[in-house]
């Protein structure tokens, strides 16, 4: 079975296990071959369930000779410990991915030589295509592995927030003018793990020490923009240094020069939201949510105008989208995604918001499918919770519009029969593809939704 | 017998403490590995452990003839040993004359303790002499209050893992600790175990004599001041202390050894923890899980160095390597200054081998578990001609003492700790028995490979027997095949149920006859696992026969009834069904 499903290894059925366990082979087949004579080894699917898998220990070194049938490698998956073996004869020739490295289902851990001459040659190779192996770290070999797989949420990315550097002052007494560093035990290892350079960074812990704290400061300031390191030069930070972008940088750089092809413009508009209040504050209990009831509000007043829930993707035809999918932004840990209310005219408020909540815990936990965060057809982005009033979104290319939500506020408002009233009114900003959406079009969607908001009971069914 | 009820329900919520021996004296279980020690003199087997048990092992003498590979075991001897006039106090509980008890104990640890017991019911009359407190370091200052301790870290750590509780479906925000309250509930518990311990002593008419023994001469103790009493036989069971290597100064508050960190005075946010075996172990279960980072500071190349090899590495993946916890291996601590006007605890750390400064550690607290040093001083063993072996009471296979020349001294016997042959405290408790089952007229020797060892980190370690390297070692000398067989907890699927599936079980045995030489677990409820092999080993039951025995499904238990049906034994079962029973 193996030979038709190319792969080098098959997990055997080890010692360790009794239980009849059935694995789904992904197949690593030769994607990437070097030559017919260099094998990768990639990592198995375990159990169904398995996305990624942690060397336990490699049963064989590098330039070891290897017969089919061996065991080569242990996997740790999220079931169990399993021998690993070789359906090939070979040399190993290079570990990429050492003991305790992780590697997600499918990518190369190791690569397999034919002969023994064909050994350098495919170290070279490993080499070559920047697949570090550094005898030093364990952590660098797995993280590589891992970056090297396209995060899910990179890719809707639209801005990152600039994160504060902490400044320390203290310096440690017995860290001799700076020379030693003193670091907590987890503070290392976290340093480790995230890649600061533990001399960089100051010490906020008793004495100057260097804790957790501070090596999450660290990361979070060396992964936000770098005009924000810059700012921050005082803090340790070498000004005027170049600091090359991260993924989720450079996934964020081309997202938003890509926007600049598309000519957009905005439409602001003031909503009172005194009766949305009072349904929310009815409902809440329930467990329904402002972002679901937004939502829900959009869905609706996007049903009445197809064109604002259209997209352009060539500049020569557009697309009126079938279903009404409303993206919601989401800052996460270091990042934005945008899980997707699908039909969400469809769906009622009840199921909308259990359906937001379970969406935006799977966000949490770095779950969600593809599906559920690329397809959406109109954005909503709200800032409100910040207190932010009013501001202004780019659009995120491939939909046609985005609306920035700002808080809803106690207004003094003056009404058409003379006298002045308290209302909450919140103010949102429309960015759309002028391409396709026209300045009536987004006047009579916002007008709509107002009529929604300001009277919701649509909203309920 | 109404307290019996009582006690052995105390009995089964005690537990141990596991400590790591001072001492290069080897248990019966450690062979080769000559450490260089200068801060860890650890043989890492002499562990000390707690267990309250009225009575445990009922060896019969066959049953030894069975287990023939082991070094401690000695066949049955016909020869009777010194001093054999035990019969004149047999039967009626009746003193000769010249003697106030038939026996003395001295000291009330686990280890007298269970002597005592079992005096008692062989019918000596019995007296026990307290320097302290009743229930020695086990119940005050070891495995009881730590057992505590270790509860409340367990429930720490299962609350704080959200992944964990997520799996299980259950919501849990915020969980905390009271730390005076944690501390309170160790020290209620040794107060319980204590009371239990006294109480079922007082209840068999054992004499609590209160002052510290010394011996004055053959079959006479001093006990208090002035007091003197006369025993036809009398065991040594002083215990040990914890041993703190010099250079160390220990302050109570910022440098520390078990004793204090069992009160749990404070929660130190880095604390450093000189030694990796039990106690250190334990401890960093206990600090990280209440919020401290760990630091181990071990003189021997690598960490956990008394378990078998492939355990103490799996050991080290789920216990160290992803909790908040370095280390630094191969080196000594020199010198430890507690924390005083401002400045934090410094370490200075030389190489193991080299001698050559490494590091200075600056840490808010060090906790000092390189082992334990038997407690002998003042025991008035001069008296009587005998010589410590740094600060251990040398003693033959039956506990008996001997002196400087080598001869065995008649009517003495030391047990426990102070002899340092196994440094815990069911195996005091053990050779009490042993002892007393010698003075009362029956040949008895212990055999040390069976008794169990565990650690009680989460998940729990446990062990009993030899090492895979040991076992191997054996066989090359012996000339017989040793097997390796291992199941994993992630199979099991009580295991699975409670969301626990990290572990593994490990049999070490003879494929040709089906000896059990040794068996390690790191899992869940480990300790409680260990004893089907225990009790194997020590009725020498072979894997042919155990694994035809039952287990309730689906229970942790199946982790062993797997182990023993991996193995894969020549041997045929020796003891089919002889009667089928109808049902």
């Amino acid at each position: 079975m193996a030979h038709l499903l190319q792969t080098t290894f098959l997990p055997s059925s080890s010692p360790l296990i009794r239980q009849n366990q059935t694995h789904i082979l992904r197949i690593s087949g030769s994607r990437t071959r070097v030559s017919a004579k260099i094998r990768e080894i990639f990592m198995p699917a375990l159990s169904s369930t398995m996305t990624e898998g942690k060397i336990v220990s490699w049963v064989r070194s590098e330039g070891d000779k290897l017969c089919k049938g061996e065991s080569v490698v242990v996997v740790e998956s999220d079931k169990a410990d399993m021998d690993v073996e070789t359906f090939y004869d070979g040399y190993l020739a290079k570990i990429m991915v050492d003991e305790g490295g992780v590697a997600s289902v499918g990518s190369a851990i190791a690569l397999l030589a034919e002969s023994e001459d064909e050994i350098a040659e495919a170290q070279a190779k490993a080499a070559a295509s920047g697949s570090p192996s550094s005898p030093a770290s364990e952590t660098s070999n797995s993280a590589a592995v891992v970056a090297a797989v396209p995060h899910p949420q990179l890719e809707k990315v639209k801005l990152a927030e600039p994160a504060a550097v902490t400044v320390g002052s203290a310096v440690h007494p017995a860290s001799e003018g700076g020379k030693r560093i003193v670091a907590s035990p987890y503070a290392k290892k976290l340093a480790n793990e995230l890649k600061v350079e533990l001399a960089r960074v100051v010490g906020s812990g008793p004495k100057g020490r260097i804790v957790a704290k501070d090596v999450e400061a660290e990361a979070a300031a060396a992964a936000g923009p770098a005009a924000s390191v810059a700012a921050a030069g005082p803090a340790g930070i070498e000004l005027a240094s170049v600091v090359p972008f991260t993924t989720m940088q450079g996934a964020v750089s081309r997202n938003m020069v890509e926007s600049l092809a598309v000519p957009t413009f905005r439409v602001g508009y003031t909503i009172t939201t005194d009766a949305l209040d009072a349904l929310y504050k009815k409902i809440k209990s329930k467990g329904v949510t402002m972002t679901a009831l937004l939502a829900k509000a959009t869905a609706l007043a996007l049903v009445q105008h197809p064109v604002v829930n259209s997209s352009c993707r060539d500049g020569n035809s557009f697309i009126y989208n079938s279903s009404i999918n409303i993206a919601v932004a989401v800052a996460i840990d270091g990042g934005l995604i945008t899980p997707v209310l699908q039909d969400a005219d469809k769906a009622d408020i009840y199921t909308l918001s259990r359906k937001w909540k379970e969406l935006v815990d799977k966000a949490r936990a770095k779950l969600l499918q593809p599906h559920e965060y690329n397809t959406g057809t109109f954005t909503l982005s709200n800032l409100g919770m910040f207190g932010v009033d009013r501001f202004d979104a780019i659009l995120p290319p491939g939909t046609g519009a985005i609306m920035a939500v700002g808080a809803s506020e106690p207004t003094v408002v003056a009404t058409k029969d003379g006298r002045i009233g308290m209302k909450n009114q919140m103010q949102v900003n429309v960015t759309a593809d002028h391409r396709v959406i026209y300045g009536a079009d987004l006047a009579s969607f916002l007008q709509t939704l107002a009529k929604i908001i300001e009277d919701p009971r649509d909203l309920t069914f | 017998m109404h307290y019996s009820a009582a006690f052995s329900q105390a009995a089964t919520s005690a537990t141990a403490v596991p400590t790591i021996s001072g001492s290069r004296h080897v248990g019966a279980l450690h062979s080769s590995s000559s450490s260089c020690t200068l801060l860890i003199p650890s043989k890492p087997i002499n562990l000390r452990f707690c267990g309250l048990r009225r009575e445990a092992f009922g060896f019969s003498p066959s049953a030894f003839t069975r287990c023939s590979n082991s070094q401690r075991v000695q066949l049955p001897s016909r020869r009777r040993f010194k001093g054999s006039n035990v019969s004149a106090s047999l039967g009626d509980n009746g003193i000769p004359k010249s003697f106030d008890y038939d026996l003395i104990i001295i000291g009330a640890g686990v280890g007298g303790h269970g002597a005592a017991l079992h005096a008692v019911e062989k019918g000596l009359k019995t007296a026990i002499i307290e320097g302290d407190v009743v229930g020695g370091t086990c119940v005050n200052r070891g495995c009881v209050p730590s057992k505590a301790l270790l509860a409340v870290s367990g429930r720490m750590r299962e609350l704080q893992s959200e992944h964990h509780m997520k799996a299980l479906g259950l919501q849990v925000h915020a969980a905390g600790y009271d730390r005076q309250g944690v501390a309170d509930h160790a020290n209620n518990l040794a107060t319980k175990i204590r009371n239990n311990l006294t109480n079922s002593m007082k209840a068999l008419g054992v004499d609590i004599l209160t002052g510290v023994g010394t011996i004055l001469g053959p079959q006479k103790v001093k006990f208090g001041t002035d007091n003197i009493v006369t025993a036809k036989d009398i065991i040594i069971a002083t215990g040990s202390v914890p041993f703190v290597p010099k250079g160390i100064e220990v302050d109570g508050k910022t440098v520390i050894t078990s004793d204090h960190a069992l009160k749990l005075e404070f929660v130190p946010d880095w604390i450093a923890i000189v030694g990796s075996g039990y106690i250190g172990l334990e401890f960093s279960d206990v600090y990280t899980a209440l919020g401290s980072e760990v630091t181990f500071i071990e003189a021997l190349d690598q960490l956990m160095p008394g378990f078998d090899p492939e355990i103490g590495k799996l050991a080290q993946r789920v216990l160290v390597n992803p909790r908040k916890i370095d280390y630094h291996t191969g080196v000594f601590a020199t010198k430890i200054t507690p924390a005083k006007d401002g400045k934090p605890v410094t370490i200075e750390l030389i190489d193991a081998k080299t001698k050559e400064p490494k590091d200075t550690l600056e840490v808010d607290a060090a906790l000092i578990a390189t082992g334990r040093a038997p407690f002998t001083n003042g025991l008035g063993l001069e008296n009587i001609n005998v010589v410590t072996q740094r600060g251990f009471v040398p003693v033959d296979e039956r506990m008996r003492v001997t002196d400087a020349n080598g001869n065995l001294v008649p009517h003495l016997y030391c047990i426990g700790d102070a002899n340092g042959k196994m440094m815990l405290a069911h195996a005091a408790s053990a050779q009490g028995i042993s002892v007393v089952e010698q003075v009362t007229g029956r040949d008895h020797v212990l055999n040390h490979l069976s008794i169990p060892a565990a650690c009680f980190t989460h998940p729990e370690i446990s062990m009993v027997g030899l090492t895979e390297p040991q076992a191997r070692e054996k066989a090359e000398k012996e000339g017989f095949e040793v097997s390796v067989a291992k199941t994993s907890f992630k199979a099991n699927t009580k295991a699975l149920a409670e969301n626990e599936g990290e572990g593994l079980a490990k049999l070490i045995y003879r494929p040709d006859n089906g000896e059990i030489l040794g068996v390690h677990i790191f899992g869940l409820h480990a300790a409680d696992l260990i004893h089907e092999a225990s009790n194997a080993i020590a009725l020498g039951t072979r894997i042919q026969d155990i694994k035809f025995a039952v287990h309730a499904h689906p229970t942790l238990s199946e982790v062993l009834d797997e182990l023993f049906k991996a193995a894969k034994v020549k041997d045929h079962a020796s003891n089919p069904v002889s009667e089928p029973v109808a049902v």
